[in-house]
């Protein structure tokens, strides 16, 4: 177990020096200069860009450029916002909770759905219930976000007034008006992932219940209820909590537009603001966190793959 | 009698028409009694057990009578009697088995649900159990996981989980054919000792002959979906009367203990679907008459306990005569 995490761990960082690279290096190829952006006003003025550079050492050759940004990022330092004149680091934590909020909900909301959805079509399989469930997962999975968005939002606060349309209020300000800001853009973002969990789990579920440890489990005498929800669903969860895991990295990316569409200040907001006013800092910054993010969750995924499935554990 | 199946008859629908698996089956056993149902596969052994426990799919149509105890065996009946007065274990020891719980919690399952002992205790006994079905180091061995044990130690646990509650019936589908052969002797062993301590009847399906002669008090030969020929153990090799009796028994290596297999017999089963419309076994019988290929031959006793359905019964004469 110890020397598995160690073995993990090793591989991880090649993949973040690669990515760290990756990063750095496409950020080099987006146009525009950003001396010329910061210089506002006095663009006009070689001394006043000269100096601009020399402060943001721009001057410099682009390995100088990396190591420097890398050296700092190893110790927590993402730099300044040219524009916000804010670090970084801040900037983030500031942030990526509202985010983590809003991927949180919409996964709960995903799980929820989709994951008795999949049992209940996998043992009414062929039945009404199957082919219902199915045509609703495939409506969450191909229906887009904006447009559900748009729609909720003029159901349920133009038209009947219960939910603001927009904005945002962190939990810790008050509970409820943030539950009530982030539902809907919740919803959205997890019927996609609802549908996803729903297909893999009914796929899981029958594969389980086919399996010969279901019929010794009858042959116990295990009533039906317990034979579904616990020999068969144990055995189907490893997958899905594996898929789960990457779903909800993709939900954490899949925020940036639902967050557009109900103006919620997060990550999405961040990095949409960073690009339009090249403020490489916080675009890099925010990029490799995300980087950081799905190396974390594909890690955590692997970690209750172990915690789920006994022979994995003893390895 | 412990076990009485009366006439069972079991259809499933299958794409390609009506499949009748079962086709008027008759068996007894009695307490502390072997019966060995013997017959190359799709011959309607695993079937038979399934319905006896309840276990066939909801589109198995099924007809006749088993009885249990002198109660006829009704849905809800199997559904209250399955682990605890009846169980059944199984040809895959391998994945039999459920991966995500150990060994104890599997055992411990069905004392729970049949002596609706607390969690506590249902482990603890299921630890006896195990110590029980010579498993070494049960304590420890409880809290292990299905893939932690090799297979003959797997089939070991299967038989603890049948046992766990005393069950009066034991059908024991094919529980060696995946265990190389010392293991086999083992379990089966290990399941005369238990059967003896507990006078469980056992139902023991196999496809090995030498398992039959060492293990078995009663035999009943199956072709096709039917009972072809049923005798006491010894009876059936010394004076097998059925010609597919005599065909298998031809394979037989002469010599006792040998592990025979069930002879290769020229032809092959029928299709179920549509089986030949006299006897089943005539379009591979080297006794075929024409009769046998009109009219299907009832199971008729020979002596009081030995039965075959053949035209040309008792056969014992005619191959003397040869
Ligand atoms: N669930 C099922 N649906 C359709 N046919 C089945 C089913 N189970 C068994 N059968 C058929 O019934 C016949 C008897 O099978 P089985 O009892 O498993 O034979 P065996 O003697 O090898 O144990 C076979 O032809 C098999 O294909
Ligand atoms: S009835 Fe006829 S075909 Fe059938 S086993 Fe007897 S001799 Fe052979
Ligand atoms: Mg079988």
């Amino acid at each position: 177990m110890l020397r598995w995490l160690a073995r993990r761990f090793a591989q991880i960082i090649p993949t973040l020096i690669v990515l760290s690279v990756l990063i750095f290096g496409l950020q080099q190829l987006m146009p525009g200069d950003p001396a010329l952006i910061l210089a506002g006003e006095e663009r006009g003025d070689p001394m006043v860009l000269a100096q601009i550079r020399a402060e943001l050492r721009l001057d410099r050759p682009l390995p100088e450029q990396y190591l420097n940004w890398i050296g700092n990022v190893l110790v927590g330092d993402f730099g300044f916002s040219w524009r916000i004149r804010e670090p970084v680091a801040k900037l983030i934590l500031q942030k990526l909770p509202v985010t983590f909020q809003l991927a949180s909900m919409a996964f709960i909301i995903a799980v929820l759905i989709g994951v008795p959805a999949g049992i209940l079509s996998a043992t009414r399989r062929d039945t009404p219930t199957d082919w219902i469930a199915n045509g609703i997962a495939l409506f969450g999975i191909s229906m887009p976000n904006f447009w559900l968005g748009i729609m909720m939002i003029l159901l349920f606060s133009v038209e009947l007034g219960w939910l603001p349309p927009s904005g945002y209020v962190s939990l810790t300000e008050d509970f409820w008006e943030s539950i009530a800001t982030t539902i809907m853009p919740a919803f959205v973002l997890g019927t996609g992932v609802a549908g996803v969990l729903m297909r893999h789990t009914r796929a899981a579920m029958l594969g389980a219940l086919a399996q010969d440890y279901v019929r010794t489990a009858r042959a116990k005498g295990v009533a039906e209820r317990v034979v579904v929800w616990k020999h068969a669903l144990r055995n189907a969860l490893i997958p899905v909590v594996t898929l789960g895991t990457i779903e909800f990295g993709r939900l954490l990316a899949g925020a940036v537009l639902t967050e557009q569409i109900f103006t919620i200040p997060g990550f999405g907001k961040l990095i949409v603001d960073a690009v339009f006013n090249r403020d490489y800092p916080v675009v890099q910054g925010v990029v490799l966190a995300t980087a950081l993010i799905f190396v974390a969750l594909s890690l955590v995924a692997d970690l209750l793959y172990m915690a789920v499935n006994p022979r994995m554990r003893q390895a | 009698m412990v076990l009485a199946i009366d006439d069972l008859t079991v259809e499933f629908a299958t794409d390609r028409g009506t499949l009748r698996a079962v086709d008027g089956v008759s068996l007894a056993v009695a307490s502390g009694k072997t019966l060995a149902v013997v017959g190359e596969s799709g011959s309607g052994k695993s079937v038979t057990a399934l319905a006896t426990m309840g276990l066939l799919p909801g589109s198995a149509r099924i007809g006749g009578r088993i009885v249990l105890d002198g109660e006829p065996l009704t849905p809800e009946r199997q559904r209250a009697l399955r682990g605890g007065a009846m169980a059944m274990i199984f040809q895959e020891p391998m994945t039999s088995l459920n991966p995500a719980f150990t060994a104890g919690e599997q055992v411990a399952e069905a004392l729970r649900i049949h002596r609706n002992l607390p969690p506590r205790a249902a482990f603890d006994a299921a630890i006896a159990m195990l110590e029980r079905v010579r498993i070494p180091d049960a304590a420890r061995r409880a809290r292990q996981y299905p893939h932690q044990f090799s297979g003959g130690m797997r089939q070991r646990v299967m038989i603890a989980i049948a046992l766990a509650c005393a069950p009066r019936l034991l059908l024991a589908d094919e529980p060696t054919t995946a265990l190389d052969v010392t293991v086999q002797a083992q379990i089966l062993a290990l399941l005369d000792t238990l059967k003896r301590e507990t006078g469980t009847a056992v139902v023991l399906i196999t496809h090995d002959l030498g398992v039959v002669a060492d293990h078995a008090d009663d035999v009943a030969v199956m072709y096709a979906g039917r009972v072809v020929e049923r005798a006491p153990a010894a009876r059936l090799f010394a004076q097998p009367e059925h010609p597919y009796t005599v065909g298998l028994l031809g394979a037989v290596p002469k010599l006792a203990g040998g592990a025979g297999r069930l002879a290769s017999i020229a032809g092959t089963v029928p299709d179920m679907r549509n089986p030949p419309a006299g006897c089943r076994f005539a379009p591979r019988c080297p006794f075929a008459i024409s009769r046998c290929i009109a009219e299907q031959p009832p199971l008729i006793p020979i002596t009081a306990d030995h039965a075959t359905a053949c035209w040309r019964a008792p056969l014992s004469q005619i191959l003397e005569a040869a």
